[in-house]
């Protein structure tokens, strides 16, 4: 029984990491508390569904592509509002503002086309039925799940540590001001982080909606308001405390459903925020930052 | 005065939150004019709704005290968070407060006993009068406006240019920081309480992150570089949906994109002195 429900926690946790993964790089190299995500996520589901339903394309090419639509949602957001502010040097507050006018209006424009309902992924997209494996029942879209979500986080790891992009991204982070200096591209690496993240953001979309079989048009909020306890669980901006944090959201959310009570899910999730909050408000890798004078 | 009763009757729910938005934006200004980053304030307008109703609903209290501990539970409450959380700068300091709003949430609906769960307090006695909000407004003005030119105001715009600077200039910053991040909650728990004996009913998720946000929203669409700013912005963020209403299903996206537009062109805020002198070429003295 234990073991079950470690198999549920896990492809819940993947998921958490990977949108997690998309809102922590922004936070990250941009600096921005981007609270569009949620809203980009939502548009990766609705894509996938309409390309599954009207091109009927295989699952997996509509993954890719709504991972991209999600991409150049996230590439526009950047371009048409975050760029502008950042050529004017704009306070902190300032961007995550048009983030919330962003998704108000993505949000509520995908309720003025798609309507306000459920929608569904076509029953026979994937096998139904669960595959045994040493005693556990473990369906095909949790296999589904947990594989996207491994590689993706393993491929980001490796860009991030190994390659030249990954070096630049991190010299960012630190210093936007210092990477121009040594040459590095700065402006371009930010449309490729905001593309990136919400192509990110995009394939959770579509996973959570093949997991929980609903795409609706607000569906974001919720997940934003997770990724924002992941962030600060595993440390703000921190790619390795994103992905450790959505698996460990996603176990303390399915063990406290299985052993103390449903409604208690969300309780224990936000009660180990809350200690969190009041111990070590920097997360579990986070370093506290004093502002230089 | 017919015209006028018929007006009030239909509208005077709207004009009242527009007083009790005002409170939650001027609430915010407080710990962004100390530099704050904070946005925990949807949060303790909740704590300050829950223990102002509670008492009004369970025990017969009267309003004044109850209004009276609507303000001093959302202290009591900032108080406890502001020592670690303040220790946190910029950006962090926001997700870590947004996270508290969704913790404040949550336990609202988790304690069922106490609060009624997901299903909120209902049939709350409407004591709120016109002029409880109207005073309440008026009076944080003035306080804010004596706050602002006095030596602790001073010391929140010292803290807000330059930290270490400050603190070297004598400033105790914990301790000014502090005092910012408490005030605030009282003006927000007093909004919350406000509201609470307005509405009739109150719910968790009336309290719980887009509603922090908002705060945040109508304080720096108005501007706030002055007092006169949050309260224009909340003005105009109440109204926009009521005045957008023919947009019907639209209309949630048009006042998105209108926020992006006033973010973009307007990154002081709509409130913004140094914008009127330059428009109509008077030159007035910096403020």
């Amino acid at each position: 029984m234990l073991e079950q429900q470690l198999v549920n926690a896990l492809s819940l946790g993947c998921v958490y990491a990977l949108f997690a993964l998309g809102f922590t790089l922004v936070f990250g190299v941009l600096g921005v508390i981007n609270l569009s995500h949620g809203a980009v996520f939502m548009i990766g589901a609705y894509a996938a569904l309409e390309i599954v339903t009207r091109l009927e394309l295989p699952l997996w090419i509509s993954v890719i592509l709504a991972a991209g639509v999600a991409g150049l949602f996230g590439l526009a957001i950047d371009f048409l509002i975050l760029k502008p502010l950042r050529k004017r040097n704009a306070p902190h507050l300032i961007p995550m503002i048009a983030t919330i006018g962003a998704a108000i209006a993505l949000n509520s424009g995908a309720q003025g086309v798609f309507g306000a309902d459920n929608l569904r992924f076509p029953p026979a997209l994937l096998p139904n039925e669960a595959i045994q494996f040493a005693g556990l029942h473990i369906t095909v879209i949790e296999l589904v799940i947990i594989f996207i979500s491994f590689s993706l986080m393993a491929a980001l790891m490796f860009m991030m540590k190994k390659t030249q992009t990954g070096r630049a991204l991190r010299a960012i982070a630190e210093s936007p001001k210092a990477a121009a200096l040594l040459g590095i591209n700065v402006e371009g690496l930010f449309l490729l982080t905001s593309f990136a993240a919400a192509a990110l953001g995009g394939v959770a979309g579509v996973l959570i909606g093949l997991y929980s079989n609903a795409v609706f048009p607000l569906m974001g909020q919720p997940m934003l308001h997770k990724g924002i306890a992941v962030v600060i669980l595993g440390g703000m901006g921190d790619i390795r405390g994103a992905m450790i944090g959505g698996l460990f959201l996603g176990f303390a959310e399915v063990l406290s459903v299985a052993y103390i009570g449903s409604t208690m899910r969300d309780a224990v999730a936000f009660g180990l925020l809350f200690l969190i909050l009041l111990l070590r408000p920097q997360g579990l890798f986070g370093k506290v930052l004093e502002r230089k004078a | 005065m017919e015209w006028f009763e018929s007006f009030w009757a239909i509208h005077s729910n709207l004009i009242l939150t527009l007083g009790t938005n005002a409170l939650l934006a001027l609430s915010i200004y407080l710990t962004l004019s100390c530099g704050l980053l904070a946005l925990a304030n949807g949060a303790f307008m909740g704590i300050g709704a829950y223990a102002a109703s509670l008492l009004t609903l369970n025990y017969d209290m009267p309003f004044s005290l109850a209004l009276l501990v609507g303000m001093a539970a959302p202290m009591l409450v900032a108080f406890v968070i502001g020592k670690p959380t303040l220790r946190l700068s910029g950006v962090y300091l926001a997700m870590a407060t947004l996270g508290f709003g969704e913790v404040v949430r949550v336990i609202l609906l988790n304690t069922e006993s106490v609060t009624g769960g997901a299903l909120g307090l209902n049939g709350i006695p409407q004591y709120t009068q016109w002029w409880h909000v109207a005073l309440a407004v008026i009076i944080a003005l003035y306080v804010l406006y004596r706050v602002k030119h006095s030596r602790i105001g001073r010391s929140f715009e010292a803290i807000k240019a330059d930290e270490t600077a400050a603190s070297l200039m004598g400033v105790d910053i914990e301790r000014t920081k502090m005092t910012a991040f408490v005030l605030g909650a009282m003006l927000a728990g007093l909004a919350g309480a406000l509201n609470a004996h307005l509405t009739f009913f109150i719910g968790p998720s009336e309290y719980g992150f887009d509603r922090g946000v908002e705060i945040l929203t109508m304080a720096v669409l108005g501007g706030t570089g002055s007092l006169a700013g949050p309260v224009v912005g909340s003005v105009i963020l109440t109204l926009l949906p009521e005045v957008l209403r023919s947009f019907a299903d639209f209309r949630l996206v048009v006042n998105g994109l209108i926020l992006v537009v006033i973010v973009l062109f307007l990154p002081q805020g709509i409130w913004d002195p140094g914008l009127f002198r330059r428009w109509f070429g008077r030159s007035g003295k910096r403020v």
